[in-house]
């Protein structure tokens, strides 16, 4: 144990499934590090597991994290970098089998200990402890599960660090979970490393400061970032994050200096406020930071150091994201040139909703954006200049009706003959019909869960 | 007094937490957290969005880091995969808000002309 004599370097490697591949690579490569954490899972990746497993029995995990692996195992054995991931979805039994043959094939067999922690599942569970009066009810509308209960597709609660922590300390190279909070990946290592308590609310607090900013990946490292991003260095090979922690809870975010990007106070904190609610109140199922005590200092270059994080103990709950089908959604998109290129995609919008109309199709929700004008700033724009060179019509429909949808998919290209002129951009083909699959978040009691959680260690 | 656009006095992140978008207000100077806290009131970023916000505007303040979170209730059409938005996660709110117009002294204006955007000559060697 080197409790306090050292800092621990814990490099984020992927910060949602769909990152950059060569990430987590650059960041073994690049320098020294600890610990490698690669967080995988969004709110919905879960259902999208579920339902792959649902078509095949040995699918439901982040496959993208095994040959990442086999090209990492033969350094991280060498150099005892310890991966922790969220990779294994809703399989991580399966993810964990792959694992090790991957370990095996990178010529590590016997000498890869791979961690396995389960327990978040709780579908199996679900009509049980609807029977027993968890309502699991909507976190935002406060609608019972019920409601919805022959739609649920995935239902995880959200685990914490401990069995995490339990894994290596079991001696694990590799910890796999399933859904784990994204901050717990960076600080189950910081708390094992250092043996902190499960009460040392302070120290916990810090690790999910350092979680948080290591769980977007290069979004804290100059990824994303308005401030001079124009004067970003080369982030073709952006730098992922790292942070040295050490034993008294503060930590210094930093990157490996050969790699792109840059760690600064603006970086830092664009990502400090991410996705945040109430700052005071960051709700984990190890503890409750609170992100007003942050004090951050300049430590030089790509250097930015954190402290002063002040926690309490957490609530007695768990969260619990549970995915559901929620009718059908499809886009279609044209695209209308000058003159007048926004009054033509209006037009043509006009004319395909009294169609849609006529066929007697009911959607709960039609919307039309004009892409190069009002898509993503909408009212605040005002209206298009008369020379507008050309807008992208965007038009999106969803209802519990998979029929009405698919004929809407039906009605975009006849604009292009029947509308207005001066149209193309239809050549994609007829959009997709997308099932939504929807989230509903709701709270759990602890003790619901707790007794569940095993942590499993698999040779390779 | 002048009015300019945040823009030149902020850098901002925006995300999603189900129906609702989170937006993060960074002065480039300290020195003028007191101003947007001032002027960036929750109901003035109500009134500036209008109906694309269709519940309420929360702001918490985090005055050890200079900076102001704000929660845009009902404001991403039922978020993540219900949402017919282009950006259904909340991402581009960022610089949604920061079109907002402040009042700045003289001085101010003349500190921050020019942030927020891309300088011409800059524009011209990000393209060699």
């Amino acid at each position: 144990m080197t409790a306090g004599r050292r800092a621990v370097r814990i490099a984020s490697g992927q910060g949602f499934w769909g990152d950059d591949l060569e990430a987590p690579v650059r960041q073994v490569e690049g320098g020294p590090i600890d610990y490698l954490m690669l967080d995988y899972l969004a709110e919905v990746t879960m259902s999208i597991m579920q339902k792959q497993r649902s078509r095949n029995p040995d699918a439901g995990y982040a496959r993208d994290f095994v040959p990442l692996m086999e090209r990492i195992f033969p350094a991280c054995a060498a150099r005892r970098i310890r991966v922790v991931t969220n990779a294994g979805g809703v399989n991580p039994a399966e993810c964990a089998r792959e694992v090790a043959a991957a370990a095996r094939r990178a010529g590590l067999g016997g000498r890869a200990r791979i961690g396995v922690v389960t327990g978040d599942d709780l579908m199996t569970r679900l009509d049980t402890l609807l029977a027993s009066g968890h309502a699991l009810r909507n976190m935002d509308t406060g609608e019972p599960l019920e409601s919805v209960r022959d739609r649920v597709m995935s239902a995880n609660a959200y685990l914490g660090a401990r069995p995490i922590a339990r894994a290596l300390n079991g001696g694990a190279l590799v910890v796999l979970t399933g859904r784990s909070t994204d901050t717990a990946l960076t600080y189950a290592p910081m708390a094992h490393e250092f043996g902190w308590s499960w009460d040392a609310w302070d120290l916990l607090a810090a690790g999910v400061v350092a979680g948080h900013i290591n769980e977007c990946g290069a979004q804290a490292s100059g990824g994303n970032c308005m401030a001079r991003w124009w004067a970003m260095p080369d982030l073709a090979r952006v730098g992922f994050p790292i942070i040295e922690a050490r034993a008294d809870g503060t930590f210094t975010v930093t990157k490996h200096p050969a790699l792109g990007g840059a760690v600064t106070l603006r970086t830092v904190k664009e990502q400090l406020l991410y996705e945040m609610g109430d700052p005071a109140d960051y709700v984990t199922p190890d503890v409750t930071a609170d992100f007003t005590t942050i004090r951050l200092s300049d430590d030089g270059v790509d250097r930015v150091g954190v402290g002063g994080i002040r926690g309490r103990p957490p609530t007695s709950s768990f969260k619990v994201s549970i995915a559901y089908s929620a009718g059908y959604k499809a886009v279609g998109t044209l695209v209308y040139a000058w003159p007048d290129a926004a009054e033509k995609a209006r037009a043509a919008a006009g004319i395909l909703q009294r169609r849609l109309d006529r066929l007697g199709l009911e959607f709960d929700r039609v919307r039309v954006e004009l892409v190069g004008w009002d898509s993503t700033h909408g009212a605040l724009v005002g209206e298009p200049p008369a020379d507008i060179p050309e807008v992208q019509l965007r038009i999106a429909v969803r209802s519990g009706d998979r029929r009405a949808v698919k004929r809407f998919t039906r009605e975009i290209a006849p604009l292009v003959l029947t509308g207005p002129p001066s149209v193309t951009g239809f050549a994609g083909g007829r959009p997709r019909v997308q099932e939504i699959v929807a989230y509903w978040p709701a709270l759990i009691d602890r003790s619901v869960v707790e007794p569940h959680i095993s942590v499993d260690l698999v040779e390779a | 007094m002048v009015r300019v656009q945040l823009l030149q006095l902020a850098h901002a992140r925006s995300g999603d937490k189900g129906n609702t978008a989170n937006v993060g207000v960074i002065p480039y100077d300290e020195e003028d957290y007191p101003l947007i806290l001032e002027q960036v009131t929750a109901a003035r970023v109500k009134r500036h969005f209008g109906e694309t916000v269709q519940g309420p505007v929360e702001r918490f303040r985090l005055d050890n880091l200079h900076a102001v979170n704000f929660l845009l209730h009902g404001a991403l059409d039922g978020g993540g995969t219900v949402s017919l938005m282009t950006d259904a996660q909340g991402k581009v709110f960022s610089t949604a808000l920061l079109r907002m117009e402040v009042e700045v002294s003289d001085e101010v204006a003349r500190r921050i002309r020019g942030r927020g955007r891309i300088p011409r000559a800059e524009a011209e060697a990000l393209h060699e």
